[in-house]
C-alpha cells in the first residue's frame, strides 16, 4: 500500500472525522462532565458533584417514568413483536402474487413520522367523536365515551395501541427477512417425518431466525427506552394526566430544556445509556444460555 | 349491542372456513388458505384505516367533521360536506417576526433540510465506507470499531452538550445547527462499507493503471456500482430527517425557520377547536416520505433483502 493510498483513505473519512470529533466525541466526553455540574441555560454553571444523580434516583418523577417506560418495552416485546412474527408467517409463502402488495401495506405506517402520527392519533382517541371509540362501540356496543387521552389509567394502553400501529409490519420486514434462512428442504423433511405445524414452528423455524429475532428485540428495547417524540405529540408536550405516559427522554427533556438544567440532563442521559446497555447485554446473555442449554 | 355488517361479516368468515375444513379434500389447505387471507386483509384494513380516516377528515366541511365516521355516503356529497375549507385555513398567509408568509415556507424548509441532510450524508457515508472497505491501513479498524460503538450510545444523552457546543458557536435559529452535525451517519458508513466489499478489486487496479486519480476510482467506478444500496440509504436518512423533531424543535426558535413537524404540532395547540386544519397539514407531510417510497421501492427492497442474503 503506497502513501499516496494511504492519504487517500484518510482523506475519503476527513469529514465524518471531523464532524463527528465536534459533535459526537467532544458533546460525549463533555457530557460526562456536565452530569456533575449544575447548569441554568447554556453558560451557567456550577460543579455539584454527585448531587444530580442523587436528585434524579431520588425524584419520584423519575421512577414514574421509568415504570412507564419499562410497561411500554415490555409490550413492545411481549406483544407487539409475536404479532409482527405472526403476520410475516402468513406472508411467508413459497409463491404468493401479493406477498409484495401486502408488505407494501403493513409496511407503509412506518414512513410516518411520530411527531405525525402522535397528531393523527390524538384525535383518532377523542371521545365519542374518534375513530377508534366509534369502531370499538360498532363491533362491541361498549367503549363510546372512553377517554383514552384523559385517563390515567387508559393512557399506556393507548400508546401500546398506537405504536402496534406503527411498528408491526416495520418489524414484520425483518422477520420474513430472516423467514429466507428457513430451509425449505428441512421443513419438507420435518413434514414427512410427521412433525406438526407448532414442531415444525419449534424445532426448524425458530433456529433458522434467531439471529434475525435478536436483533429486533435488542433494536425494539433499545427503541423504546428513547420512546419520546409519539406521547409527546400525543398528550400535547405534557407527560399526560397524572404523568401517566411521562417516559424518560421526556423527563430528560423537560429538566434540560424546559427548565434549562442541562447538568441533570446529562445524568439522566448516562443513566438511561446505562440501563440500556444492561438490559441489551443481559438479552445476549440469555440468548447464549438458550443456545447451549 | 345490535346485529350490523361487522357481525354478518364474521360469521360469514367462519362459515366459509368451516364449509372448507369440513370438505377437506385437500387435507385443509384450502382452508387454511382462506383463514390466511382472511386475516391478512383484516390487519390491512386496520393498517389503512387511519390514513382514510385523515383523508377524508382534510377534505370534509369542518361543521360536518364529527357527522360521518369517514366520507359522507354519496346521496350527501356536497360543497356544503365536502370542501377545501381546511386547506384554504392551512395555507392563510400567516404574520411572523420577519413578515408575511403561508404553509409553503414550512413544507419548503422541511424539504430544503431533508435534502441537504440526505445529500451530504449520501456523500460523506459513502466516501468513509469506500476508504474502510477499499483501503488497508493502519487505523481502519479502530475507525470502524469507534462507528460501531457510536452506535450505541443514545443520541439524547448528547443532546445537552451539543445544545452548549450550538449556543456557543452562534448557531441557534440557523439551519447550520441543523444541517453540519448530522451530515455525517456512522449507520450509513457501516451500510456503504459492507455494500462496497463487493467491489472486485480488479476493477479498481484496472482503472488505476489507466491514471484515473483515488478520487475517479471511488466516484466513477464504485459508487454506481452500490446504486441500490444508495437509494435505499436514501430513503432512510430522508425519512429520519423529515421526521425529525427534537432537534429542530430545540435548536430553532423564529417562526419562519421551523419544519413542519415543529409547526404542526404547535398547530395542535393554535387550531385546536379546528382540527380539521392541523389534520389537513398532516396529510400534507406525509406524502413526500410515501412518494419518494413508492419511487424508490425496488431499490429499497434490493437494498433490504441483498443486505438479509449477506446477512
Amino acid at each position: 500500500m503506497n502513501r499516496r493510498r494511504v492519504v487517500s483513505a484518510w482523506l475519503f473519512l476527513s469529514p465524518f472525522l471531523l464532524v463527528s470529533g465536534v459533535f459526537f466525541i467532544y458533546p460525549f466526553l463533555w457530557a460526562t462532565i456536565l452530569a456533575f455540574y449544575q447548569t441554568s441555560g447554556a453558560l451557567h454553571s456550577v460543579f455539584v458533584g454527585w448531587s444530580n444523580f442523587r436528585f434524579v434516583l431520588g425524584d419520584p418523577e423519575f421512577f414514574r417514568a421509568l415504570r412507564n417506560t419499562t410497561i411500554f418495552a415490555f409490550f413492545s416485546i411481549f406483544l407487539q413483536l409475536p404479532l409482527s412474527l405472526g403476520l410475516a408467517l402468513l406472508l411467508n409463502t413459497r409463491k404468493d402474487r401479493w406477498k409484495g402488495f401486502f408488505r407494501l401495506i403493513l409496511f407503509s405506517p412506518h414512513l410516518v413520522g411520530p411527531i405525525f402520527v402522535g397528531i393523527l392519533f390524538s384525535v383518532l382517541f377523542t371521545a365519542r367523536f374518534g375513530m377508534i371509540n366509534r369502531f370499538l362501540h360498532y363491533i362491541s356496543g361498549h367503549g363510546l365515551d372512553l377517554r383514552w387521552l384523559a385517563d390515567p389509567s387508559l393512557v399506556m394502553p393507548a400508546l401500546i395501541l398506537t405504536s402496534l400501529w406503527m411498528y408491526v409490519g416495520f418489524n414484520m420486514i425483518y422477520f420474513l427477512a430472516g423467514l429466507q434462512n428457513v430451509s425449505d428442504d428441512l421443513m419438507d423433511a420435518a413434514r414427512v417425518d410427521g412433525a406438526g405445524p407448532w414442531q415444525r414452528f419449534i424445532h426448524v423455524i425458530v433456529p433458522a431466525i434467531k439471529p434475525v429475532a435478536l436483533f429486533v428485540v435488542i433494536m425494539s428495547t433499545i427503541g423504546s427506552f428513547q420512546l419520546f417524540e409519539l406521547p409527546y405529540a400525543l398528550l400535547n408536550a405534557t407527560g399526560g394526566p397524572d404523568n401517566a405516559g411521562l417516559t424518560i427522554v421526556m423527563y430528560l427533556y423537560q429538566h434540560a430544556f424546559e427548565s434549562g438544567d442541562l447538568g441533570t440532563g446529562a445524568a439522566v442521559g448516562w443513566i438511561l445509556a446505562l440501563i440500556i446497555f444492561a438490559i441489551s447485554m443481559a438479552q445476549i446473555r440469555i440468548s447464549r444460555g438458550l443456545e447451549s442449554p | 349491542m345490535s346485529f350490523n355488517v361487522f357481525h354478518a361479516l364474521l360469521i360469514a368468515v367462519a362459515a366459509v372456513y368451516g364449509a372448507l375444513w369440513f370438505l377437506r379434500s385437500d387435507h385443509g389447505t384450502s382452508a387454511n388458505t382462506f383463514l390466511r387471507y382472511a386475516v391478512i386483509l383484516a390487519a390491512s384494513v386496520l393498517v389503512l384505516a387511519p390514513f382514510a380516516w385523515l383523508v377524508a377528515a382534510t377534505f370534509k366541511d369542518p361543521d360536518v367533521l364529527n357527522e360521518y365516521v369517514f366520507f359522507p355516503p354519496l346521496s350527501e356529497w356536497s360543497s356544503d360536506t365536502l370542501n377545501f375549507k381546511n386547506l384554504r385555513v392551512l395555507f392563510e398567509p400567516r404574520q411572523t417576526s420577519a413578515g408575511t408568509f403561508t404553509f409553503w415556507l414550512f413544507i419548503f424548509n422541511s424539504l430544503f433540510l431533508a435534502c441537504a441532510q440526505t445529500g451530504l450524508q449520501l456523500f460523506t457515508s459513502s466516501m468513509a465506507g469506500f476508504a474502510l472497505a477499499k483501503y488497508s491501513f493502519r487505523g481502519s479498524g479502530l475507525v470502524l470499531g469507534f462507528i460501531l460503538g457510536s452506535m450505541m450510545i443514545p443520541p439524547i444523552l448528547l443532546l445537552a452538550p451539543v445544545y452548549m457546543i450550538i449556543v456557543n458557536l452562534g448557531w441557534i435559529d440557523s439551519f447550520l445547527a441543523l444541517i453540519v452535525p448530522s451530515a455525517v451517519s456512522g449507520y450509513g458508513i457501516f451500510l456503504f462499507r459492507q455494500a462496497m466489499l463487493g467491489v472486485p478489486k480488479e476493477l479498481l487496479e484496472a482503472a488505476r493503471v489507466e491514471g484515473a486519480s483515488e478520487f475517479r476510482l471511488y466516484f466513477s467506478v464504485a459508487l454506481p456500482l452500490v446504486r441500490p444500496m444508495s437509494g435505499a440509504f436514501c430513503l432512510v436518512a430522508f425519512l429520519a430527517s423529515w421526521n425529525n423533531f427534537i432537534a429542530p424543535n430545540v435548536f430553532l426558535h423564529s417562526t419562519h425557520k421551523l419544519t413542519l413537524p415543529v409547526i404542526l404540532q404547535q398547530y395542535m395547540g393554535d387550531y385546536s377547536s379546528q382540527y380539521g386544519v392541523f389534520l389537513a397539514g398532516t396529510l400534507i407531510a406525509i406524502l413526500p416520505p410515501v412518494i419518494l417510497f413508492f419511487l424508490l421501492q425496488r431499490e429499497f427492497i434490493s437494498g433490504l433483502t441483498s443486505g438479509a442474503v449477506k446477512g
